[in-house]
């Protein structure tokens, strides 16, 4: 029991990370339909902002340290939301319209752009944002010593799932997004500005990348190339749950973070394999993924 | 012509003729264009990449200028000059070789921290009669799948650290049963681990694996692997991990006391140890893959590079600045021997053929180019136990193999001799 238990919290741990990534990803796609490589750019950028702020924080003795939580998370989003609304004003709203293919082609070339930026301000050395990992202390569940913060993020990824799906579909702005999402035509026909929904997506979905890249710093080294890494396995969770869909991106992440978990701790051999087995095997019966977006008949 | 202007002329004659007998002609040596190839981007570039790169522009400095201390003298490589060209690992490192090699026209190169990197450039190195000095990285597939002409690696390779790895934890825990490994999912993780729990059950029969986890590369998520690692709760957990992930590991096991309640034995640990001081507990052993970093022997060639490392950049060496600072330094002993031999200045063939079975000096030891077929570098290897002294992070009950302890012969494959139960070995 205790065993099951173990490999279920291993699983949603890993599923809330991976989820805090993927969401703003497959946000972006289900608005824009653009497939943004730039989002581990996003990620590298929030946990590169957090493991500044944090070293900046607790030089300062005075301040409680409990407040590097609220600073990590805010300076992280913040950052991510202006990097978001820079790439869209700066280059990307030029390209409306593109291919698909052509957006991931020049997202690509974003990324590695940001990749060197990156480098450029904050340089190749390793930078540490250890404190808030400890801060919360560990529980033991069973005979396994779980770190509070790790099981936290847990609740972090629930309660993000919770406020995109409240703004999707109890708000005024995420009803206009919806309707943008099934039919962007028929949306800018009945006056929706389609201009500024993207420009506000594409920031918001940029700090949810930033985001999980602030809330992952304190359990890593934050070093080049971490963006590049990250971006990988968004797409397998985006691809499993349906492009654009942030119900799919939730139990995409929830899928593979489980049969990850099942495997390292009963086949670890297979630990690489099970991440794309699952996302084959669902492939293989929904090409689409598991949630598919509406999209209106063409006539 | 006056005749005093006649004297004037047949004066500077003379004194033209005889400044050309007294000295050589003035023609510069051609430099050397010289590939330096490391992380210098990417999730090892802070803890590996930087540090070698600035070892490297220290020691070609010192080489240029001619202020490296005994026992080498003189400027340049044999007269040469050195012509750095930074080439950043990270990006496609076989095609990359080419490009720096027969574009930018690299005469000799030295580089490359991963095993999967010098795998590749191996033969290309050859195919391309360049001669190619790995500074880091481990396979021993490099040269146990066939001989070399060209490539040389100059520290030693993964099995000589995890052979001395099973010696060193056998001398701190004569009662080990049980092991655990932590390893990356490619050559370099499989084969460490593998030739330390063979190194272990041969030295010691009967001891078991309780689970061996081989997440991929760059994962930086380990929360899984740490549970099913204290599931296990073996004796000893083995890890070759290296550079960020490294970092990451020891991040997540921390808080979870992983360490605490099993000994870690970290093969590159010495990466961490001053940055990680607090996460890092007492008791965990900690390797720097051969002599170099903070468990280098004492000498004057020693103390010199650590004022001169912290002089320069303002903290102190950690081991890849040593072993890189060690390839470029067998260069320099290559080919001022050549020098010496040939009375000229010295040729790359030269040069590579002075470096096949060289001995010379580095901050951190002899190093002998005693096996296969003077091409592999061999040191001594040390290991020690971690401790905070006065707060300070401090390496004790340090331990140092000699290479007959931990190598194995000329002409035999480390696994053959690791499964023969180490033949001919010499151990205090």
């Amino acid at each position: 029991m205790s065993f099951l238990l173990s490999i279920l919290i291993d699983g949603l741990i890993y599923a809330s990370w991976l989820f805090i990534v993927s969401a703003g990803l497959t946000l972006i796609y289900g608005v824009m339909r653009v497939l943004n490589m730039a989002h581990g750019s996003f990620y590298a950028i929030g946990a590169y902002t957090a493991a500044s702020l944090v070293g900046w924080y607790f030089n300062h003795d005075e301040l409680p340290a409990f407040g590097s939580f609220a600073v990590m998370a805010l300076g992280a989003i913040a950052v991510g939301f202006v990097a978001g609304l820079v790439t869209e004003r700066g280059v990307l709203r030029f390209l409306r319209g593109r291919d698909e293919v052509v957006m991931v082609l020049v997202t690509f070339g974003l990324l590695l752009v940001y990749e060197d930026l990156i480098k450029f301000i904050w340089g190749v050395q390793s930078y540490y944002a250890s404190q808030p990992y400890s801060l919360l202390g560990s529980t033991d569940i069973g005979e396994i010593n779980f770190v509070n913060y790790d099981l936290a993020m847990i609740g972090v990824a629930g309660v993000v799932a919770a406020v995109l799906w409240w703004s999707l579909n109890r708000t005024r702005q995420g009803k206009l997004l919806r309707a943008v999402i099934n039919d962007r035509e028929n949306a800018v026909a009945l006056g929706i500005n389609v201009n500024r929904l993207f420009m506000a997506t594409f920031a918001i979905g940029a700090g949810l990348g930033a985001l999980a890249g602030g809330l992952s710093a304190p359990a890593i080294a934050v070093n080049p190339g971490l963006g590049v890494e990250v971006i990988v396995l968004a797409f397998a969770v985006v691809v499993t749950g349906g492009l654009g869909s942030v119900e799919g991106a939730l139990i995409g992440a929830v899928l593979i973070g489980l049969a990850r978990a099942a495997a390292v701790n009963l086949w670890p051999e297979a630990e690489l394999f099970v991440i794309y087995g699952v996302m084959a095997c669902v492939l293989a019966f929904r090409p689409r993924g598991l949630f598919v977006l509406d999209s209106a008949r063409k006539i | 012509m006056r005749f005093w202007d006649k004297i004037s002329f047949i004066t500077a004659l003379n004194i033209v003729a005889l400044g050309m007998l007294a000295s050589p002609p003035a023609v510069a040596a051609d430099p050397i264009k010289l590939g330096l190839v490391a992380f210098y981007s990417g999730p090892v570039s802070g803890p590996v990449g930087m540090p070698s790169r600035k070892g490297a522009d220290l020691i070609i400095e010192a080489i240029n200028i001619g202020t490296l201390p005994a026992p080498y003298a003189g400027k340049g490589i044999g007269g040469r000059m050195i012509e750095p060209i930074y080439v950043d690992e990270a990006v496609e490192p076989v095609n990359e070789f080419r490009n720096l090699v027969q574009r930018q026209g690299a005469d000799a190169v030295i580089g490359y921290s991963s095993s999967g990197s010098c795998v590749g450039v191996a033969p290309i190195a050859e195919e391309l009669k360049v001669l190619t000095l790995f500074y880091y990285c481990g396979s021993t597939r490099t040269f146990e799948e066939g001989p070399k002409e060209y490539v040389f690696r100059t520290m030693n390779s993964q099995d000589v650290e995890n052979i001395a790895a099973a010696r060193y934890i056998l001398s701190i825990k004569p009662n080990l049963k049980t092991l655990s490994g932590m390893n990356q999912n490619y050559g370099w993780g499989q084969e460490s681990w593998r030739d330390f729990t063979k190194s272990v059950q041969k030295l010691k029969p009967g001891v078991t694996i309780a689970t061996e986890q081989f997440p991929k590369i760059f994962a930086g998520q380990y929360g899984a692997e740490i549970t099913a690692l204290t599931r296990a709760n073996a004796d000893v957990i083995h890890s070759s991990f290296w550079g960020g992930d490294l970092d990451a590991f020891i991040l997540q096991a921390a808080p979870r006391n992983l360490f605490q309640k099993q000994t870690a034995v970290l093969t590159t640990g010495g990466t961490a140890i001053d940055t990680l001081t607090k996460q890092i507990p007492e008791g965990t052993v900690i390797g720097v893959r051969g002599n170099g970093g903070a468990l280098a022997p004492a000498s004057a060639f020693h103390d010199w590079f650590r004022a001169a490392y912290q002089k320069k950049y303002g903290e102190q060496p950690s081991f890849p600045a040593y072993y890189m600072a060690q390839s470029v330094l067998a260069l320099k002993a290559a080919g001022d021997k050549a020098a010496e031999q040939t009375k000229a200045v010295p040729s790359m063939d030269a040069i590579r053929k002075a470096l096949s079975g060289l001995e010379f000096a580095a901050p951190s030891g002899i190093v002998s180019m005693s096996r296969h077929k003077g091409h592999q570098a061999v040191t001594d290897i040390a290991y020690g136990t971690f401790k905070l002294v006065d707060g300070k992070p401090t390496l004790i009950n340090v331990k140092r193999y000699q290479p007959e302890c931990v190598v194995p012969p000329e002409g035999v494959k480390s696994l053959d001799w690791i499964e023969a139960g180490f033949p001919g070995a010499k151990c205090d």
